[in-house]
């Protein structure tokens, strides 16, 4: 039983549900279609449910902190009584303006979030001065084309040689879209590719342990 | 309460924690982490908002009670069963939902990714000859010495290892580029932070005494 439901039956989930996507685009059939596009929607469901399992999970290890008054313990208890406001203000009152959902998210979720993503620049800075030694052909390469992208954007690149947009420009319109697409065409692949192993079943470490 | 009087209590609260992330910068301290941890609380919370209204109650609740739709039954159980996954002694019974997510996502994914990016990649790469030749060249070289690079399955040696350091610098070109793009949006947030520190805050008090 516990085999069943957690190896064979599993596989045999993913194998069916992959292939009637695959179905789905070649057939031109509109009951098959239909299917797949109902089976979209409890897709989305059940990933919502697996998204609130994640917040289920940090609340499990947070109160258990709390409980066994573990280093730290008056945090995770400040992290909880905003996880509680933040879903029950939305679950009771709604997400809609004016509600306490859209306060907390406005005046402190908000200004955190970009200051967190401020500080990088910071942090990036003081890595660029590491990465920046031009001790290599290659690390030359980096810091010139940084050096051009940064100043072509900004009026004073523009006062310093006029034609540095233009060069910004022509980096970004070509190097820098090869290797895009370059990337863009293997990820692809190996994505795909790895999409056919789990629907055949042979990768199946998204199963956790055996 | 006065508009203006609440407006600055709200910029306060904002101010505060802006600094307390700022904090960081000198080292780790009591009030970075309980910045961080309010702001792990609701962003966690933020997502169980999201996730309740528009998933949870327009996908599943409100289409079988109003609608009689209940083959979303079905899904909503898989989505409970995620949820075994707290109990060790269960957890297996959560793979069937896993599985379920997985094999759907990784059937789209094959037709998307072939489809929806290798394909119109690999064709944009070649359209453009008939229009221009030097432009299109340095981009088919910078695709294929970077789809080179990234292959490991045999040795960079001869011909093979010419085009991946061409690929490299190719590569080198790229990131810089990007680099430049990161550091350039970094420093515009940070200016908005110190923006809102220094004139927007400032102002609200000024406000209040004038």
């Amino acid at each position: 039983m516990h085999s069943f439901f957690g190896k064979q039956l599993p596989v045999a989930v993913a194998f069916f549900s992959g292939v009637l996507m695959i179905i789905t685009f070649f057939s031109g059939d509109q009951t098959v279609a239909d299917f797949s596009q109902e089976q979209l929607v409890w897709v989305t469901i059940v990933g919502g449910f697996s998204l609130l399992l994640g917040v289920a999970s940090i609340t499990r290890v947070s109160l258990s902190d709390v409980r066994k008054r573990r280093k730290g313990w008056p945090y995770k208890a400040v992290l909880l009584i905003f996880l509680v406001a933040s879903s029950l203000g939305a679950i009771i009152e709604g997400t809609e303006r004016g509600t306490l959902y859209d306060w907390l998210f406005q005046n402190m979720n908000a200004p955190m979030m970009s200051t967190m993503f401020s500080l990088l620049a910071f942090y990036i800075a003081s890595a660029a001065y590491r990465a920046f030694r031009a001790r290599t052909v290659e690390a030359t390469i980096l810091l010139i084309t940084a050096t051009i992208v940064m100043l072509g954007r900004v009026p004073l690149g523009e006062l310093i040689y006029g034609k540095l947009p233009e060069i910004t420009d022509w980096i970004m319109n070509y190097p820098n879209l090869s290797v895009q697409r370059g990337i863009i065409i293997g990820a692809a692949l190996g994505a795909a590719s790895m999409s056919l192993r789990i629907i055949l079943g042979i990768e199946r470490t998204y199963l956790g342990r055996q | 309460m006065n508009h203006d009087i609440v407006l600055f209590l709200e910029m306060t609260l904002a101010g505060f924690l802006t600094l307390c992330i700022f904090s960081f910068l000198y080292k780790d301290n009591p009030f970075y982490r309980l910045a961080e941890h309010i702001f792990a609380g609701l962003s966690a919370g933020y997502y169980v908002g999201l996730i309740w209204h528009s998933v949870i109650m327009q996908q599943l609740w409100v289409p079988i009670t109003q609608n009689g739709q209940y083959s979303l039954i079905l899904p909503g159980l898989l989505g409970v069963l995620m949820f075994t996954r707290l109990v060790d002694r269960l957890s297996f019974l959560s793979r069937v939902s896993i599985a379920f997510v997985v094999g759907n996502t990784a059937g789209i994914s094959i037709i998307q990714q072939l489809h929806g990016f290798v394909l119109p990649q690999l064709g944009d790469t070649m359209s453009r000859f008939g229009q221009e030749f030097w432009g299109p060249l340095i981009i088919l070289i910078g695709v294929v010495s970077t789809l080179i690079y990234f292959y490991f399955s045999k040795e960079h040696k001869g011909a093979l290892g010419i085009t991946a350091k061409v690929g490299t610098v190719f590569i080198m070109v790229s990131f810089g580029a990007h680099f430049g793009y990161t550091v350039m949006g970094r420093v515009s947030l940070l200016i908005g932070r110190v923006q809102f520190l220094f004139v927007d805050w400032v102002h609200s008090f000024n406000k209040i005494i004038n």
